[in-house]
């Protein structure tokens, strides 16, 4: 296969930047997107130029690392898919592929595709936790979990942090991802003592990131990696209603 | 120099139980007064860096990742193995820690595998009480299933995303000692040294991965949490980022390295589709569960439509060899059978480099939708990379390098012979000898993180008595200028060849040298090769760009740098252990039906090597193995 990439090249956070056309000739349709960036770097080095930066660890759908904005979509157009399990089968011979970093303003670019998505761990740090200390457990089955509630807690708890949905929303919304803890925790007996606390809290820090508000277009949902569904942020801004009526306590 | 394990005496189900209590305790108010470096944010390192916080301590936590949630434990799929018995089969602690040690082939320590079946129930309470979703039954207890080199059902898991759940859980931890100002993270933050000061470990150096920026951090004890080092092999089901740098710089600073030639080759994993391939994906061995595997009785039939063979032209040669473990037999064993097979001519897809996994018979038990219920995120993965339905054509699968058992040589106290210097997980050496069990490694991570280093470095801190350091000390000073001048010496070599080309020809040297079979000739033969290759890269190596910003060549090929001479002890222990057991398999020695056959007599030792300098041999020192408890055997799967 043949491709035409429009790259967007950043030399550093206070670059300007720009979109970087590069032909990617001789993609075999079995590699993954990011072989055929590593195609494309290795060649560009033995150019003398600089490889394209970007951010990517597991490659087999887990770690979150992976980003890229492909023809406009967060991880590219397949459903249910991280960019390095996209695999070039998938594209066209003679297409011309867009590559953008992951955008949103509490996603401050690095270099060239990769963001800093600290945010997020930010977030999780201000309440998305059970507050428990090593050593005091009681046993594990203690607490009989029904496991309609555990498959509940489990589909939310596949979150793997990415950034899509924020990436994917008009307004940068962190919502998805905030919810999918909340709602993890709130179907868990576990979750229960910091429930109110934690839905307040992490919302407020949310908020002081700079991502915006949901306005129910869904737009994360379709481009989850992991399929999370919008229940989640239904379910969240019901804790948070009652949260805020009650009180954290 | 002599190798003291601090095994405690007395009873093997007493000994940790006594050592805690004989062990010397830092007093909660000064507990604040120490500081731990923790380098690693996976099962291990997340782990220990919260719970230490927890304690009191002041933890500096490092990364290489935009964030700690990305370690590689996250990849884990299966499961995490602990001695509950909640399935009434007859389970139980000591029976996790026979299995592991056999499982191991006698290789491993009997003192430090007793204690992890100890605290293995306590890694599922700890991690139920912070939130993990295990999978449920409908009466709301935790189910299991069972695994490799197990004939009880002793793993718990959540889904194919066992390891994820366990990560986030000690992350959320982790996360939440952040929040309180008790855990300093730094992301995107390489160590490329360690400090010793008076002997002890006491500090680090990194490379701020964006700013490009050399500093040193002081502390009064480190632990290094850094995986394995399969990547060594460039293909492998390893991340992108996994390396050997962390531990290999502390060898070099006189840390003991342990059985680097025990590697685990994963028998569940898709095979090679081109030289573009950058990882191996593993597929779960909880498939094994319920897939079939099998070749081709006949060499004619490996091109055909796989259904289109009928049953009677089918070699179930797991089932067949090993009656009573079937498809569970443990992964060397797994491995190496497909290994032979395929080298028979009757492995399958390209380059017969290939055995089916084939789900036909459980999907008629059991319908699809148990079997998606199970494993539907692995069918996903493999018809996403392959293009191929694995409910309708049975999968193909080929062994990969998969996790390190080698790693730094540590005591009872999981401390280096470098006071100070406490290695946790992956980087150690000492639980599962020359092989380790699936779901076994989660649990380990864990053990160590959660429930022996907390106690442990307390001893440690309260009776190494070191006065205070801090970073303006020579020997940092030192450090830092050696770490800036292979940077730069690394920028400006200026030559023809990308990083990753010497990547890859490492990495195909010790596949095709030091992989799933071994011998002394081939073996001899990447020793005078690798240093060659190493050779190259210094007179011919390209890094662009320069030190001071985000450059990921820069990144790589420091990590290649150190890959390249860790290849060569890698090679080293695998030549001088004259025997085959677990991963390590010789081919002049095994029995006649091609199985492992180890030499109790000459090589029932850990072998730890002692860095002696980059132009002279490194130095073994053997720290014999007492089996006490188990009797010594030959593995039998039969």
């Amino acid at each position: 296969m043949n491709l035409t990439l429009k790259i967007w090249r950043q030399k550093n956070a206070s670059d300007n930047g720009g979109i970087e056309t590069l032909d990617a000739p001789g993609i075999s349709p079995d590699m993954s997107f990011l072989e055929m960036l590593d195609v494309v770097n290795e060649r560009l080095i033995d150019k003398g130029q600089e490889p394209v930066a970007f951010d990517h660890d597991c490659r087999e759908g887990i770690c979150g690392m992976c980003s890229l904005v492909i023809n406009g979509i967060p991880h590219g157009k397949e459903k249910g898919t991280t960019t390095c399990q996209l695999h070039m089968r998938k594209f066209k011979d003679g297409e011309t592929v867009t590559i953008e970093p992951f955008r949103a303003g509490a996603f401050p670019i690095v270099r060239d595709l990769v963001t800093d998505r600290a945010a997020y761990d930010r977030i999780i740090a201000a309440g998305g936790f059970v507050s428990v200390a090593t050593g005091g457990a009681q046993d594990a089955n203690a607490p009989p979990i029904p496991k309609v509630d555990a498959e509940l807690a489990m589909d939310a708890a596949a979150c793997i942090g990415c950034g899509a949905c924020a990436a994917a929303c008009k307004n940068a919304s962190a919502m998805l991802f905030v919810a999918a803890k909340v709602s993890q925790l709130a179907h868990l007996p576990q979750g229960q003592p910091e429930r109110k606390r934690r839905v307040l809290n992490m919302v407020a820090q949310m908020d002081k990131e700079g991502f915006g508000s949901c306005t129910n277009q869904y737009e994360c949902e379709a481009v989850c990696p992991k399929e999370i569904s919008v229940r989640v942020i239904a379910e969240m801004n019901r804790d948070y209603l009652c949260a805020t009526l009650v009180g954290a306590e | 120099m002599k190798l003291d394990s601090k095994i405690p005496s007395g009873p093997i189900d007493k000994a940790w139980d006594k050592h805690r209590f004989d062990m010397k305790l830092v007093n909660p108010a000064n507990k604040r007064k120490f500081t731990v470096l923790v380098v690693g944010s996976g099962l291990a390192g997340a782990s220990a860096a919260a719970s230490l916080a927890e304690l009191g301590y002041k933890v500096h936590c490092f990364a290489f990742q935009d964030s700690p949630r990305r370690a590689h434990s996250i990849a884990a799929q299966g499961g995490i193995n602990a001695a509950k018995n909640y399935q009434n089969d007859g389970d139980s602690i000591w029976r996790l820690f026979y299995d592991t040690v056999k499982g191991g082939d006698y290789r491993a320590r009997e003192g430090n595998v007793y204690r992890l079946a100890q605290v293995s129930a306590n890694i599922i309470d700890q991690c139920v009480a912070a939130g993990v979703p295990f999978a449920r039954e409908y009466g709301g207890q935790l189910a299991n299933r069972s695994f490799g080199g197990a004939q009880v059902s002793r793993t718990f898991y959540a889904r194919g995303q066992t390891g994820q759940q366990l990560l986030l859980g000690a992350y959320s931890g982790l996360e939440r000692q952040i929040g309180l100002g008790n855990v300093i993270m730094h992301n995107r933050s390489e160590m490329l040294d360690l400090v010793l000061v008076g002997g002890h470990a006491r500090g680090i150096v990194t490379r701020d991965l964006v700013s490009g920026k050399v500093e040193s951090w002081a502390g009064d004890a480190v632990c290094l949490a850094t995986g394995g080092y399969g990547n060594a092999f460039f293909l492998s089901t390893n991340a992108q980022g996994c390396n050997v740098t962390a531990t290999w710089r502390a060898h070099k600073r006189g840390a003991l390295f342990a059985n680097p030639c025990f590697t685990q080759i994963h028998p569940t994993c898709i095979p090679v589709s081109g030289d573009h391939q950058s990882k191996l994906t593993l597929m779960s061995e909880s498939l094994r569960n319920d897939g079939r595997i099998w070749v081709p009785k006949q060499k004619a039939d490996v091109g055909k439509d796989p259904r289109q063979i009928p049953e009677d032209q089918r070699d179930y040669y797991l089932e067949r060899k090993y009656p009573s473990f079937g498809n569970l037999v443990p992964r060397d064993v797994a491995s190496r059978n497909a290994k032979m097979v395929c080298d028979e001519g009757r492995g399958v897809g390209p380059g017969g480099l290939g055995v089916y996994l084939d789900f036909a018979d459980a999907i008629k038990r059991l319908g699809e939708n148990v079997i998606r219920e199970r494993y539907g995120n692995l069918f996903e993965m493999y018809e996403r990379i392959t293009d191929e339905n694995p409910y309708k054509v049975p999968m193909r699968i080929y062994p990969a390098i998969h996790y390190a058992m080698g790693g730094l040589w540590v005591d009872y106290n999981l401390m280096s012979n470098v006071p100070g210097l406490h290695v946790l997980g992956e980087a150690n050496f000492s639980d599962h000898g020359a092989n380790r069990l699936g779901a076994s490694a989660l649990m380990q991570g864990l053990a160590d993180g959660y429930f022996v280093i907390p106690y442990t470095i307390g001893n440690y801190l309260a009776t190494a008595k070191q006065p205070k350091v801090t970073t303006d000390a020579p020997e940092f000073k030192a450090a830092e200028a050696e770490v800036k001048a292979r940077i730069h010496k690394l920028l400006n070599v200026k030559g023809k060849r990308s990083p990753t080309s010497f990547h890859k020809e490492l990495g195909k040297l010790l596949w095709d040298k030091c992989g799933m079979a071994r011998n002394a000739a081939g073996l001899q033969q990447a020793l005078d090769r690798i240093p060659l290759i190493r050779e190259e890269f210094w007179q011919n190596l390209n890094v662009l760009g320069d030190g001071d910003s985000y450059n990921i060549s820069l990144e790589k090929a420091g990590r290649i740098a150190d890959f390249l001479e860790f290849g060569e002890l890698l090679c080293r222990d695998a030549l001088h252990r004259n025997e085959s057991c677990g991963g390590h398999f010789r081919e002049e020695y095994q029995t006649e039906d091609g199985e492992a056959l180890r030499n109790d007599e000459e090589f029932r030792y850990v072998a730890a090597w002692e860095y002696s300098g980059d132009l002279a041999a490194p130095v073994l020192h053997k720290e014999p193995l007492e089996f006490e408890n188990v009797h010594l055997a030959t593995r039998n799967y039969q």
